[in-house]
């Protein structure tokens, strides 16, 4: 029930996340290394898309109109729901063994083979098997756990070392990625590895059978129940 | 799925009265600190507080941070500026001899000082970063009056809780609490990287808050006005008000 509780409000702050993120980045579509980066300085890279400000050499010949007011406002506050929810999601993970059931791999599965044989499988386009949907392989926990303890927590640490009052708090959050700019394209960067994670994650579902895998994500009642056991 | 039981019942309504209660205390409790921003209304209201309440609890002190000067740009980046008015260009013209900056509002002694007055203040030089909301930066020395020195002198009254200041601009304020009306860094900078302010960068007077965003530094400012209350110079989200929608606190 919680998992499935968290994990809604997790989608509708992570879409928010998104959208905003997008609309944030099109005022300044160049990414830079280091401590500072500007219009007047060389960019490690830029993204060919117009910019909603006319001070961007964007090769466009027109600006976008700005949205970052209210942008930034619920870039933020979906942020504090995605923070507190997955806090309210890991502690009773840990408390109530999901993580360690679930999504940690099962000691037989914890070797190169076992991956290597999902992955053929994936590759050869098997179809699942009843197994499959009673619980996650090995592919999928590695997946999950990589996304909640590892690209979640880098996304929180790389926006909150843009934040120039915390940074004031706490400079090593920012130092320790090699300045600010750093931060703002690693943001990025986290961001492209998790919309790419939205996109095989939605796929999987569609896949598997779009209508079933939604009523049992909302309801909590497993199509296949009977094999539970 | 089974029946919900009364004991279940009851513990629900318990935890959620607690909860509500909880909420109300500590809603009152912020208020009582000083963590509630202006701005604290509206569907964005609770993430704007959130973000303000546990910035002022973790760093209503800390010091922006400060480069060592070979990090200062080679060539900052300045911003569009409004079209200035014609009582600028005249003032631009004598080259800012009779600039003035009034301080009205809670002080026991309204001034109105020249550049050179504010000169006669202690002078602080800091390098720190720019940033604009829009992603970019820059690093430059700043040099200035602390504008907790200007307040001292015109004996602030203790019940004041915000300094709005104006620019030249009729049409642009912004305003900051006692935090870094305070602080330290919160600088009245007449001089950058050892030259006068250039107009482009806010010149001759531009107040820095080197721990916001780059749009709470506003440029070309002739008033301060110190107040208990923000109301009628905070509206978020009306593109009309000078913020054009962005947040108050710009921390983040």
């Amino acid at each position: 029930m919680l998992v499935r509780v968290t994990h809604w409000i997790t989608v509708i702050s992570f879409i928010a996340l998104l959208v905003t993120g997008v609309e944030i980045l099109i005022s300044h579509p160049r990414f830079y290394w280091g401590e500072v980066g500007n219009s007047r300085t060389p960019p490690l890279f830029k993204i060919p898309i117009p910019s909603s400000r006319a001070t961007v050499p964007t090769g466009y010949g027109y600006v976008l109109p700005d949205q970052n007011g209210w942008s930034r406002y619920l870039h933020f506050e979906a942020a504090w729901a995605l923070v507190l929810t997955g806090l309210v999601y890991v502690i009773s993970g840990l408390w109530t063994r999901h993580f360690r059931k679930n999504l940690f791999p099962a000691p037989a599965d914890q070797t190169w083979s076992a991956f290597r044989s999902v992955i053929a499988k994936h590759l050869r386009l098997a179809p699942p098997e009843r197994a499959d949907f009673c619980s996650y392989n090995v592919l999928q926990r590695v997946t999950y756990l990589l996304v909640i303890f590892v690209l979640v927590p880098l996304a929180i640490w790389t926006g909150l070392a843009m934040s120039s009052g915390f940074n004031a708090a706490m400079p090593w959050v920012v130092t320790s990625l090699g300045g600010r700019q750093s931060a703002r394209t690693l943001h990025f960067f986290v961001s492209i590895f998790l919309v790419l994670f939205l996109f095989v994650h939605v796929a999987m579902v569609v896949l598997t059978g779009f209508a079933t895998r939604m009523r049992e994500m909302i309801t909590g009642l497993a199509a296949v129940s009977e094999e539970r056991t | 799925m089974s029946k919900i039981s009364r004991r279940k019942f009851v513990t629900a309504g318990l935890a959620a009265t607690a909860g509500v209660s909880g909420l109300a205390v500590a809603a009152n409790l912020a208020k009582h600190y000083g963590l509630v921003p202006p701005d604290s209304g509206g569907i964005y209201g609770p993430g704007e507080t959130l973000t303000y309440a546990v910035q002022r609890l973790l760093a209503r002190n800390s010091l922006a941070r400060e480069f060592p000067r070979s990090m200062v740009s080679k060539i900052p980046f300045a911003n569009e500026i409004p079209p200035l008015n014609e009582s600028f260009k005249r003032l631009q013209g004598g080259g800012f001899a009779n600039w003035r900056l009034v301080i009205d509002g809670m002080v026991a002694r309204p001034a109105s000082l020249s550049l050179a007055d504010l000169k006669s203040f202690s002078v602080r030089s800091q390098i720190t970063e720019v940033v604009c909301e829009e992603g970019w930066s820059y690093v430059a020395e700043w040099i200035g009056t602390p504008l907790f020195e200007v307040l001292r002198a015109c004996e602030m009254l203790p019940e004041a809780r915000y300094v709005v200041y104006f620019s030249v601009d009729p049409d642009w304020w912004d305003s900051i609490d006692m935090a870094d009306a305070q602080h330290p860094q919160t600088l009245l900078a007449w001089a950058m990287n050892d030259g006068d302010l250039p107009v482009a960068f806010g010149g001759p007077l531009r107040l820095r808050v080197p721990r916001q965003l780059g749009y709470k530094s506003v440029k070309f400012v002739n008033r301060l006005m110190v107040t208990d209350s923000l109301k009628g110079f905070v509206s978020a989200l009306d593109p009309k008000s000078p913020n054009f929608g962005y947040s108050w606190y710009a921390g983040i």
